[in-house]
């Protein structure tokens, strides 16, 4: 009954929190890598709710709000507020959040981003600087709960779409786009699995002018279910209808092994947070001037490097894969690769095409070792290439035996034609002292058929005495063997 | 200004007596220490620190005979009100839901005094999270009147400002969100000083009205309190709140010259029923003032009538979110007979809360509630930029202020506390330069025929805390003449 479904507007509004990229949380000096320290070891005075312990603002997370601004393609406000926002929990030491609620650091801005051909724009309501709670854990068929601190206090950024999408793939489109222009600005470390990005997601669905009631999807932390939590909530929303019944304002959950999107409380009575303004911390106050030094240093843009791939002629396939790599494996600047290449006159077109079909593929799997050097070795796998002494297939090999190598050999062309890939004038001229080697030399050709591996030996010498000591014995070896199977 | 008990030489020159060998750090301590125990009835000490105190005398000690130099209060005790953090003590603000809180740090204020050879004794007594003006709010006990045992020494800081008047040390720290310095310092005839919002760290102190908290001195002259404003003044990075201390410090003031000098009289603050010694006494001071060349002249504050009722909404609310962290989960009274989380809150906070705290976070959670913010919390934040832009006018015509800091005489224990806005009324005139963040002080002038202290209240334009010490001991010398 799928058609039925066309009847209704699905409209979706994203929240997403992303963390923070500072060496320290947004008011304390503990450290804000809590991925791999033991539970509340990485809590000071004001983490832990200490009596007359004070907040004392992290200068570094002000930056990272303003790098964010600029990729939402705005300019931050040059002044603005913290707030506290009031709820008793255990993983929340204060018994407030400090947030800003009045004045944001972010108003206005907007995501542009491509899905199907066709170019969108989600505008952005606002963006805030808010300080992160800790973690309750509840063990199944414990009699108590556990809290851990560490997270309490990292600095984060929620940014409020408007609700200007309305299916789920247009919901995931936006929430990667948000994902690459946080990542590529370097205001994340974007590391899902641990959580440094969370989205929430608004969904509600109407077949008439007025917007519906909608539901909050809380905590979701992929791209596939957000794309799948929207699809379940505009099904479930509509079958909801369709059978009579009310949509009602609520917050639910996505449960990853059910597939399903679970209630999680009702909100029928608003919850009041009584906010208030932070005494404690004077308001951030920036001028244009401050803007513009961190304007002047922006990392550039996703939409910069493609641009500056559509040039090269890549297919928007493959830009999208070296616009993921270059962020997924930093370590590996795929993209700055390529532009060194461009601008050196090299030929990066034919780069991308080695990096989208081999490398990227090599390092997804874990199997390139060789990180910063890749620079040195593409641009002599360049070189020897423009000789034009590699088959396509030798040079595959070539590339996927240097990359999972630390250090790339220092002479790519002997180290090529010491492996067999070189298909020169050279390798006839062996082949030929090879032939002339077998024919003269029946014994040991029949010793070496029989399983006799010393005799291989005396071919070899054989060749090294008829090429005067310039045969690559290791090759004559191989093309030997190859001979005689 | 004739006092009753035995008392210590200034501050600058017991220091330079332990520095010059002429007395011990130790003797000094010792003495303190018996001075609190023969005063222990008036309860104005929650826990004395013998051992942390004399050990530390101790360490001055060795420093003098090394020859190091021990530093500018070297060897001199003092009390802290039990809000300041003392590392490895316990810390309990006078609340059942804090005691047995053991610091794992302290207060900027306490370790810069510190760093300087001054040695803490003793923690004093207050309203309990200083909610109060008699100390008859601590969950513990109630500090007495030095001057009339049935009377109260007013609050919050009453413990420390009874602890000053009793000789038990030079000098205490108190804090003052309302007043809570100078009318208990006006009570026990001390003077009180709180400093310009912000030239104290309130790092490390337990938070009541963040943005109207102030640290300061309770000692016995003006002088006092420049020396000891000057080791606890400045900016501190752990709070984002403080400003910078005068450049040329506050130590080395003398009197004022009073020729010239304006003054405000608060038009409003003669007219709100205040006790008729006050007046007498007050108007006999400005006399005098006035005899030795000061222009004095009426000032009016015209919405400085509103600033209890502001200051009774931004307080609580203020309170009412400080506290929220006292939930027993990480410290502090938990009440474990409790079947769920939520019962759990409410038995330990219902249990380890006072009646005045439930009162304020009552008052407080209602201002910010939604649908009630903006007719209060809002406009009451209305009414204070109000009063900032009346004060700063005032002070267009005028350098500094003059009035009562209280409108009673010290009352009797019991006599308020059952009903709690006549207590409210007694931080009427103090709880302004709490809402304007300028500095105040209370000058101890005269003592009623009943001999309670009276005790007089002057304000000076943001940051102009040294000339405000310097007019205090301008005034201080009257006194003295007087007498």
């Amino acid at each position: 009954m799928m058609s039925n479904n066309l009847e209704f507007t699905p409209t979706i509004g994203i929240e997403c929190h992303v963390q923070l990229n500072t060496q320290t949380k947004l008011f304390s000096g503990a450290s804000n890598d809590a991925r791999f320290a033991e539970p509340n070891t990485l809590v000071n005075h004001i983490d832990f709710g200490l009596p007359g312990a004070l907040p004392v603002f992290n200068r570094e997370a002000l930056n990272l709000a303003i790098k964010a601004a600029l990729a939402l393609k705005t300019r931050p406000q040059l002044f603005s507020t913290f707030d506290r926002k009031h709820y008793f929990y255990p993983d929340l030491p204060m018994g407030y959040q400090i947030t800003q609620y009045d004045q944001p650091i972010i108003i206005g801005g907007k995501v542009d981003f491509k899905l199907e051909g066709k170019n969108f724009t989600v505008r952005i309501t606002r963006a805030h600087l808010e300080a992160d709670a800790g973690k309750s854990m509840h063990p199944a068929g414990k009699d108590y709960s556990l809290v851990d601190l560490n997270r309490a206090g990292t600095p984060l950024l929620e940014i409020v779409s408007e609700p200007d999408m309305h299916s789920a793939k247009e919901a995931k489109a936006y929430a990667q786009e948000l994902y690459l222009l946080m990542r590529y600005a370097g205001v994340t470390a974007g590391d899902l699995y641990h959580g440094n990005m969370r989205f929430d997601v608004n969904v509600s669905v109407s077949n008439n002018r007025h917007l519906g009631v909608r539901s909050e999807t809380k905590n979701l932390n992929s791209f596939r279910s957000v794309e799948k939590a929207v699809n379940y909530e505009i099904k479930r929303q509509i079958d909801l209808i369709k059978s009579g019944k009310i949509v009602v304002q609520e917050t639910r959950g996505w449960d990853e092994a059910k597939q399903k999107t679970l209630l999680q409380r009702r909100k029928e009575n608003a919850d009041d947070y009584r906010y208030m303004p932070d005494p404690d911390l004077p308001p951030l106050v920036i001028d244009d001037k401050y803007v513009n030094a961190i304007a002047d240093n922006m990392p550039y843009s996703p939409d910069f490097w493609r641009a500056k791939l559509k040039k090269l002629h890549l297919s928007d396939d493959h830009i999208d894969v070296l616009i993921n790599a270059n962020i997924d494996f930093m370590h590996a600047k795929y993209l700055e690769l390529i532009m060194e290449f461009d601008e050196q006159g090299l030929n990066a077109t034919r780069l991308a095409n080695w990096l989208v079909n081999i490398d990227i593929p090599l390092t997804k799997e874990n199997k390139t070792k060789i990180g910063s050097n890749r620079n040195r070795l593409y641009k002599e796998v360049n070189d020897l290439n423009s000789k034009g002494t590699l088959s396509s297939t030798n040079l595959k090999q070539l590339i996927t035996v240097c990359l999972s190598m630390v250090e790339p050999p220092k002479d790519i062309a002997v180290f090529a034609e010491k492996e067999g890939l070189i298909q020169s004038s050279d390798s006839t001229e062996l082949n030929k002292i090879i032939e002339e080697v077998i024919r003269h030399n029946p014994k040991a050709v029949s010793d070496v058929r029989s399983g006799e591996q010393k005799a291989i030996g005396y071919l070899i010498g054989q060749v090294m005495q008829l090429s005067k000591g310039q045969a690559n014995p290791e090759l004559s070896k191989r093309i030997i063997e190859e001979k005689l199977k | 200004m004739k006092r009753r008990w035995g008392q210590w030489e200034p501050i600058e020159s017991l220091a330079e007596s332990v520095r010059s060998k002429r007395i011990s750090a130790t003797s000094l301590i010792e003495r303190s220490l018996k001075e609190i125990k023969t005063y222990q009835e008036y309860n104005a000490v929650i826990l004395t620190l013998e051992n942390r105190a004399l050990a530390h005398a101790k360490q001055i000690d060795k420093f003098v005979n090394e020859g190091k130099n021990p530093g500018k209060l070297a060897g001199v005790p003092f009390i802290a009100k039990d809000n300041f953090l003392l590392t490895d003590s316990e810390t309990t603000a006078a609340s059942n839901i804090l005691k047995g809180f053991i610091a794992p740090y302290q207060a900027t204020a306490i370790s810069r005094l510190e760093a300087e050879g001054a040695i803490c004794v003793a923690k004093a007594n207050l309203d309990a999270f200083a909610h109060g003006a008699s100390t008859e709010n601590s969950d513990f006990f109630v500090t007495k009147n030095p001057y009339d045992k049935t009377r109260v020494p007013g609050g919050s800081s009453g413990g420390s400002a009874a602890a000053v008047a009793l000789g038990m040390v030079p000098f205490a720290l108190g804090t003052d969100t309302g007043g809570s310095i100078r009318q208990p310092a006006a009570f026990c005839a001390a003077f009180g000083l709180k400093p310009t919002y912000g030239l104290v760290s309130r790092n490390g102190v337990v938070a009541m009205g963040s943005s109207l908290d102030c640290i300061g001195p309770i000692t016995t002259s003006a002088k006092d309190a420049a020396v000891v404003l000057d080791v606890i003044s400045g900016q501190d990075t752990l709070d984002s709140t403080t400003v910078k201390s005068d450049p040329k410090g506050y130590s080395d003031i003398s009197a004022l010259n009073l020729g010239g000098v304006k003054i405000g009289l608060v038009k409003e603050y003669l007219n709100q029923g205040v006790n008729n010694e006050i007046t007498v006494a007050l108007n006999s001071t400005v006399e005098h003032i006035r005899s030795r060349g000061a222009e004095m002249k009426e000032i009016s504050l015209p919405s400085i009538d509103l600033a209890l009722a502001c200051y009774y909404i931004i307080c609580p609310a203020e309170v009412s979110s400080n506290l929220s962290r006292y939930d027993g989960v990480r410290y502090g009274y938990f009440n474990a007979d409790v079947k769920d989380l939520d019962s759990g809150y409410i038995r330990s906070r219902g249990i380890g809360f006072g009646k005045e705290a439930k009162r304020r976070i009552m008052i407080g959670t209602f201002v910010l509630s939604s649908g009630y913010y903006d007719a209060y919390y809002k406009k009451a934040m209305t009414v204070r930029t109000k009063l900032i832009e009346e004060f700063k006018a005032a002070f267009e015509q005028v350098d500094y202020l003059i009035g009562p800091v209280t409108p009673s005489l010290p009352f009797k224990i019991g006599e308020k506390s059952a009903n709690p806005l006549d207590m409210y009324l007694a931080d009427v005139m103090t709880v302004g330069a709490n809402l304007v963040g300028i500095p105040a002080v209370s000058i101890p002038i005269a003592f009623s025929k009943d001999n309670l202290p009276i005790g007089l209240q002057v304000m000076a334009r943001q940051r102009d805390d040294r000339n405000l010490l310097a007019l205090s001991m301008a005034i201080e010398e009257l006194i003295n003449e007087r007498d």
